[in-house]
């Protein structure tokens, strides 16, 4: 038999920490290159102009943070983020739950309803928003067949400024209350139905019984999803790339759809770091949310 | 007490499954929507009536109008590639933070949650940069990379391993086996239910993934389907909606119809991975 030394027995020290650090080493170098590195090599270079040919990068302090402060598309994208955020989060969180509660009891048609509220959450959006863009197309998409029935004068919908932010939160409303409903739909299932028998006992109606029992056992699982809908809100711009651009006149700009143009379509990499900067400081506020949620659920094990 | 028992209310019930059917109308008519143009010949891609012929030839038209093959087998390589190296790292990382004991491991792990909030999604920037240097811009491994190392994957393993019995790793222990032989063997089959559900998630993540595979692709051999079918249908023609749909179904069809076959196991796995 071959002798090893280490192991899980901890009878001697150093192995374990060796062995510990082994097995956490390919990771690590992963998370360090494309995590860690990034987020301070995003710092280092918004404090830098952007290199140009012949024109090497030089330490410009905070000017790259001045500009911004004095850029009106940054502040209309930041305004735009916030209203995109408040227009799907509370939608999308109170559908997912009305969606839960309406599945979860006796219903005709209980698997077909289930699948079609969830199927959208298996799309990728570059898709959904393809289907979307046709929905809204003017005179020709579906919405304006509807709307023209009914008498209505012809819309850009997504051309125009006042509509093209609501078409979009319309869209991931569509795709995320599915995803959300799931998670409403385990925690529903997980509380005991004698509740529920105790309460119609008591003769209680069903919307105190939801208001009383229910929705409160149910406040884990809205700030988890809480917590998620706000990440999303500042990480999902695909659909922008295919419906608006933007447009009009940044009426449709988000915060990362903005880094993405700067960076990419002017190149201009410093600047693009700065914005960056903003967007890490809204998710590291998240990041406290879902830290202090996470800290929770293990002390629950 | 005058209020209406639960489960004796009728009208109400009647009105709730009417609510719940509307709902989920309304939720399919883009999905039926697209259905309908894609299926049929050009002249009724906004025109219904129901005697209208179908057709399989915006399929086909789509299919060959642009290099969608290559781009599919681009896509099966890359969830392929980024989910075996996802559950070999984290595998790994979530055994030395289940069960062993080495400096730093609190931080360790607090770092690697830091990924949680800061996902590769949003240091497009930097890590362009970074790809640049690696000469790598341009390549399917380019699109991975960054997402290799998920702390999702490392967290939700770590909380399977704690659960595993002390007793069973000493076991192996005693009868010889190493650290990556008792991790095998013990904890790996331990995890199974776990590693599936993960799997789905993963493998759904990345095939719809885009805006990264957008900025570090730029040719056929490298994109994706989702880059591709964005430049299908943004550039190489005009404004065919019966070819669109049709390529946007397409792109879609492999994630919907295994999701269609496997919904249980979908379901469970999105719910799983989202508890933790």
């Amino acid at each position: 038999m071959r002798t090893r030394t280490g192991g899980l027995g901890g009878d001697l020290g150093a192995p374990q920490h060796v062995v510990g650090w082994l097995l956490l080493l390919p990771a690590a170098v992963l998370l360090v290159t494309f995590t860690h590195y990034p987020a301070f090599g995003t710092l280092y270079h918004s404090l830098f102009s952007t290199p140009k040919t012949g024109r090497p990068a030089v330490w410009v302090g905070l000017d790259n943070y001045q500009a911004m402060a004095s850029d009106p598309v940054f502040w209309q994208s930041l305004r735009n983020n916030v209203v995109f955020a408040l227009g799907t989060i509370p939608t999308s969180i109170a559908l997912a739950l009305a969606m839960a509660l309406l599945v979860n009891g006796q219903l005709r048609g209980r698997a077909f309803l289930r699948l079609s509220y969830f199927t959208p959450t298996i799309l990728p959006m570059i898709a959904v928003a393809n289907i979307w863009l046709f929905f809204y197309t003017p005179g020709y998409g579906l919405l304006e067949q509807i709307t023209g029935r009914l008498g209505l004068p012809t819309h850009n919908w997504l051309g125009s400024r006042d509509t093209a932010l609501a078409c979009l939160i319309v869209v991931t409303i569509w795709k995320e209350a599915g995803f959300f409903m799931i998670f409403y739909l385990a925690a529903l299932q997980s509380i005991a139905p004698v509740l529920g028998e105790a309460a119609a006992i008591e003769g209680a109606g069903r919307w105190y019984f939801f208001r009383r029992v229910t929705f409160p056992l149910l406040m884990p699982t809205t700030l988890f999803v809480l917590v998620n809908a706000v990440i999303n809100s500042f990480r999902l711009v695909d659909h922008i790339v295919v419906m608006t651009r933007g447009g009009p006149d940044n009426a449709s700009q988000l915060l990362l759809y903005y880094i993405y143009d700067v960076g990419f379509k002017f190149w201009d990499t410093a600047y693009a770091a700065a914005l960056t900067m903003v967007l890490l400081a809204i998710l590291a506020v998240a990041a406290l949310g879902q830290f202090a949620l996470l800290e929770r659920r293990v002390h629950y094990r | 007490m005058t209020r209406p028992r639960v489960g004796v209310d009728p009208p109400g019930r009647v009105l709730e499954t009417l609510a719940a059917w509307l709902l989920g109308i309304v939720w399919l008519l883009p999905l039926a929507y697209a259905v309908w143009t894609a299926f049929h010949p050009r002249e009724y891609s906004a025109h219904f009536v129901p005697t209208a012929p179908l057709t399989l030839a915006n399929f086909d038209d789509a299919w060959n109008a642009a290099p969608f093959a290559r781009y599919l087998i681009n896509t099966v390589v890359l969830v392929s590639i980024i989910l075996a190296a996802q559950l070999v790292l984290c595998t790994l990382a979530a055994y030395a933070f289940a069960r062993y004991e080495f400096v730093g491991r609190g931080t360790a792990f607090l770092l690697v949650l830091v990924q949680l909030m800061i996902m590769p999604d949003v240091l497009i920037v930097e890590n362009y940069r970074t790809m640049n240097r690696l000469g790598l811009v341009d390549t399917i491994v380019a699109i991975g990379l960054p997402y290799m190392a998920s702390a999702f994957g490392i967290f939700l393993l770590r909380q399977t391993f704690k659960t595993v019995p002390r007793e069973l790793d000493e076991a192996a222990r005693v009868e010889g086996a190493g650290a990556l032989e008792t991790l095998w063997r013990v904890y790996v089959p331990l995890a199974r239910p776990v590693y599936v559900a993960y799997a789905l998630v993963s493998v759904s993540y990345h095939w719809n993934n885009f805006l990264w595979p957008l900025i570090v692709t730029n040719s056929v051999a490298s994109r994706p389907l989702t880059v591709g079918l964005q430049v299908f249908s943004s550039t190489d023609q005009g404004i065919d909606w019966s070819l669109i749909t049709a390529a946007t179904l397409l792109t879609s069809a492999p994630l919907l119809v295994a999701f269609l076959l496997f919904q249980r196991q979908f379901v469970q796995s999105f719910m799983r991975a989202g508890i933790r």
